[in-house]
């Protein structure tokens, strides 16, 4: 019981260090001046880590701390309830971990910034939501995390909002987001309807229990659709990807933290948190699967087309995403896991990288003006190159390792439109990750600024991200090439694998390694493409008008545009000019107007003349005395 | 003997319908000031005999009493008329219709 209370208190302050951060640095930011705000952002971020660091070394897992009773719901209730378990302890140390250093290198990044402590508000805020997020241990506490991060999401994107593209960048995603949302809120209506209850451990234990009804099957199936709608609004996957290239809009070390490290994983904590009710409907997962394979791979052919910088990250963020669903709908959680903090690492190192060079080239995004930093920034190359190297799959980089855990997977699967769509995108990542990178840092100098090296605050950052970029592959090394496989023990109370790979273990170890040397291959394949493809680039290329439709990224916004957008427009000015401009306005101005043309005629009668006045008194009076005369008895 | 209660009431209906077509077509205020003391009258006269009829004081007490209103009624009307001559120069009551809609 004493144990349970203290680690309440740390649990607590986990969580609540950055709201009240964020509600000082609202309220009080311009007061403080940048430099006060700078480093009480990061020291609350810094403690917040630490406590979530200390209940990850020394509490006994699951752990489920109790706070108060919330929402009574009938004949169950919904507390309000922190759960630590593996998945949720590891994202959190994700989240504080990266978010800190992200906080770090944003007091470098937003230096000079009008909206300096308005910036870190939001900050933190996204941290305490995204903290509600993963500890929350009811759907409702979840989706209140959930939300929470969107608005943040939506006030980060929109930060720069005197420019109208960055505020209607942010409208579109908070409204995408709404879509998923949807989806989300039906699921929730569904399994309330199947179990009665929104404690996730409460309905996973019912899960296992088993002994489902027809039509309780069909509220939990409708339920898995709902999540993955939820989802894939949240983690950007076909059809609900378009928000998030636009939400580049917002400043650097957002689409770092929200945009590329946590936020966007959202969707696939979520269908690891949920993955028994999953198991109930394995044609679900295949769907989910097949949406991370189409998604992870037109991401990538986009990709390749963009001249943005932080564009093509962010496609690439959705194609690395995609691979995450794929893992996770073929059933390997611990691969989709375990893809998903390596990526947070290196893509948060290449989102502060890319913002460390637009940094230096003064708000320049456009890698047509870039090339030739390699020696002007020197400590961000290296960074960035560890950063490039690992997202392509080289080993033994972190994003190597886990790539190809989820290649291994799909291979295992026997599926092989998804293995084709797997392993070429793997290719095309290599390839417009070394275009990224030749276009940056080779060539000659095409810019119009001079250049320099960022201060140190972000510099340090870039350092420390690439060191975990290239070594967090030990994470889960695989037992087959002398690993431990820690984060697979971790997770393994938590979640189960469906592919088990039933060979002998010599066999074994010699296909692992054939294709271990064949994603090698195809990640060097592209690189060594992109060298050569773009080692002279002059800035022009892709003229040809066969790849137009790539440039347009398929035209999908202007299909939604067409679709859903106009069509929408076209009902809201129904609904003004028809519904409230005729119907309603009409009803209540042709009320006013019947009442003040009845009163021009009634008030006639008022002329102002007592004896007229007594004369009506008598009338009536009389008319009295008449019905008094005609009623007698 | 007295009079049959009949005829008084004739009387007070008389004299009170006097004084309301009086009051309903002349102009003059004064002169409407006259008749609503005439109908007060006559109301008067009514209860005067019923208390005679009834052999009990009600009748009486009551015709004090409006009596006395009358009274104040009066003063109070010629209050205002003295006002509305100061400012009409007039006492046609048809000249005050400042209220009219």
């Amino acid at each position: 019981m004493e144990e349970q209370s203290h680690l309440q208190c740390i649990a607590a302050l986990a969580v609540l260090l950055p709201l009240v951060g964020s509600a000082l640095w609202f309220s009080l930011g311009k007061k403080f001046g940048e430099k006060f705000v700078s480093i009480g952002a990061v020291s609350f971020l810094a403690l917040s880590f630490a406590c979530i660091a200390y209940i990850f070394f020394t509490a006994t897992l699951p752990l489920r701390i109790n706070f108060f009773q919330w929402l009574p719901l009938g004949t169950s209730s919904v507390s309000f309830a922190f759960l630590f378990d593996p998945l949720s302890l590891a994202l959190s140390m994700v989240v504080t971990g990266v978010g800190t250093l992200i906080h770090l290198y944003a007091t470098g990044y937003m230096h000079g910034d009008a909206g300096f402590g308005r910036f870190f508000s939001y900050l933190n805020l996204f941290v305490f939501s995204m903290l509600m997020l993963t500890l929350s241990d009811s759907l409702p506490g979840l989706f209140l995390g959930w939300e929470g991060v969107g608005l943040c999401s939506y006030l980060l994107i929109s930060f720069w909002f005197t420019d109208e593209a960055n505020a209607s960048a942010g409208k579109k995603a908070f409204i995408v987001n709404r879509v998923g949302d949807f989806g989300f809120l039906l699921a929730m209506f569904c399994i309330f309807k199947v179990f009665g209850a929104l404690s996730i451990p409460e309905i996973l234990q019912t899960v296992q229990a088993g002994n489902f009804s027809g039509d309780d099957l069909f509220w939990t199936r409708l339920a898995c659709f709902g999540l993955v709608l939820g989802a894939a609004g949240k983690s950007a996957q076909i059809p609900l990807y378009v928000w998030l290239p636009d939400a580049m809009a917002g400043p650097t070390p957002v689409s770092a933290l929200i945009h590329a490290a946590t936020m966007v994983t959202a969707g696939v904590y979520l269908c690891c948190r949920m993955q028994p009710l999953f198991l109930l409907h394995l044609d679900v997962l295949n769907v989910i699967a097949y949406m991370g394979a189409i998604t992870a791979f037109f991401a990538a052919t986009i990709a390749i087309f963009q001249n943005d910088i932080k564009k093509v990250l962010a496609y690439s963020t959705i194609s690395q995403l995609g691979y995450m669903f794929l893992a996770v709908g073929l059933g390997a959680p611990v691969a989709a896991y375990f893809h998903l903090i390596t990526h947070a690492f290196f893509k948060a190192l290449l989102f502060l990288g890319a913002g460390s060079v637009i940094h230096g080239l003064h708000h320049e995004q456009d890698m047509r003006h870039m090339g030739g930093l390699r020696t002007k920034m020197p400590i961000t190359f290296w960074c960035m190159t560890i950063g490039v190297l690992a997202i392509a799959g080289v080993p033994p980089l972190s994003g190597f390792v886990s790539k190809d855990e989820i290649l291994h997977n799909v291979w295992g699967n026997h599926d092989w439109t998804l293995v084709a769509l797997a392993f070429t995108t793997a290719f095309m990542t290599a390839f417009y990750m070394g275009r990224l990178w030749i276009m940056t840092f080779f060539g000659k100098f095409r810019g119009h600024h001079e250049a320099h090296e960022s201060p140190w605050t972000m510099t340090s950052v870039l350092v420390i991200l690439a060191a975990a970029s290239a070594l967090a592959g030990i994470l889960n090394w695989p037992h087959l090439w002398g690993g431990s496989e820690t984060l697979g023990t971790y997770l393994s109370t938590v979640v189960q694998a469906l592919i088990h790979h039933a060979e002998d273990p010599a066999h074994a170890l010699q296909s692992s390694l054939t294709l271990a040397v064949v994603s090698s291959l195809v990640g060097l394949a592209g690189l060594t493409i992109a060298y050569f493809r773009y080692r002279n680039f002059s800035g022009e290329e892709f003229s040809s008008p066969a790849f137009r439709p790539f440039q347009n990224k398929y035209y999908i916004d202007e299909l939604y545009d067409a679709i859903v957008v106009k069509n929408l427009r076209m009902f809201g000015k129904f609904l003004w000019k028809v519904v409230d401009g005729f119907v309603l306005d009409g009803v209540l101005n042709g009320s006013a107007a019947l009442a003040s043309r009845t009163s021009t005629y009634l008030r006639q009668l008022q002329t102002g003349l007592m004896q007229q006045y007594a004369l009506w008194i008598w009338i009536g009076f009389l008319i009295l005395l008449l019905g008094a005369w005609t009623g007698r008895s | 003997m007295s009079a049959p209660i009949a005829y008084v009431l004739f009387l007070s209906f008389a004299v009170f319908c006097f004084g309301a077509c009086g009051f309903l077509i002349r102009k003059n205020a004064l002169s409407l000031l006259i008749c609503l003391e005439l109908m007060l009258s006559g109301v008067n006269m009514a209860f005067v005999g019923f208390s005679r009829l009834h052999q009990n004081e009600g009748g009486n007490v009551l015709y004090f009493l409006v009596i006395t209103v009358a009274a104040c009624e009066s003063a109070i009307g010629l209050a205002l008329i003295l006002n509305f001559f100061r400012l009409k120069k007039s006492v046609r009551l048809d000249e005050a219709r400042a209220l009219e809609g």
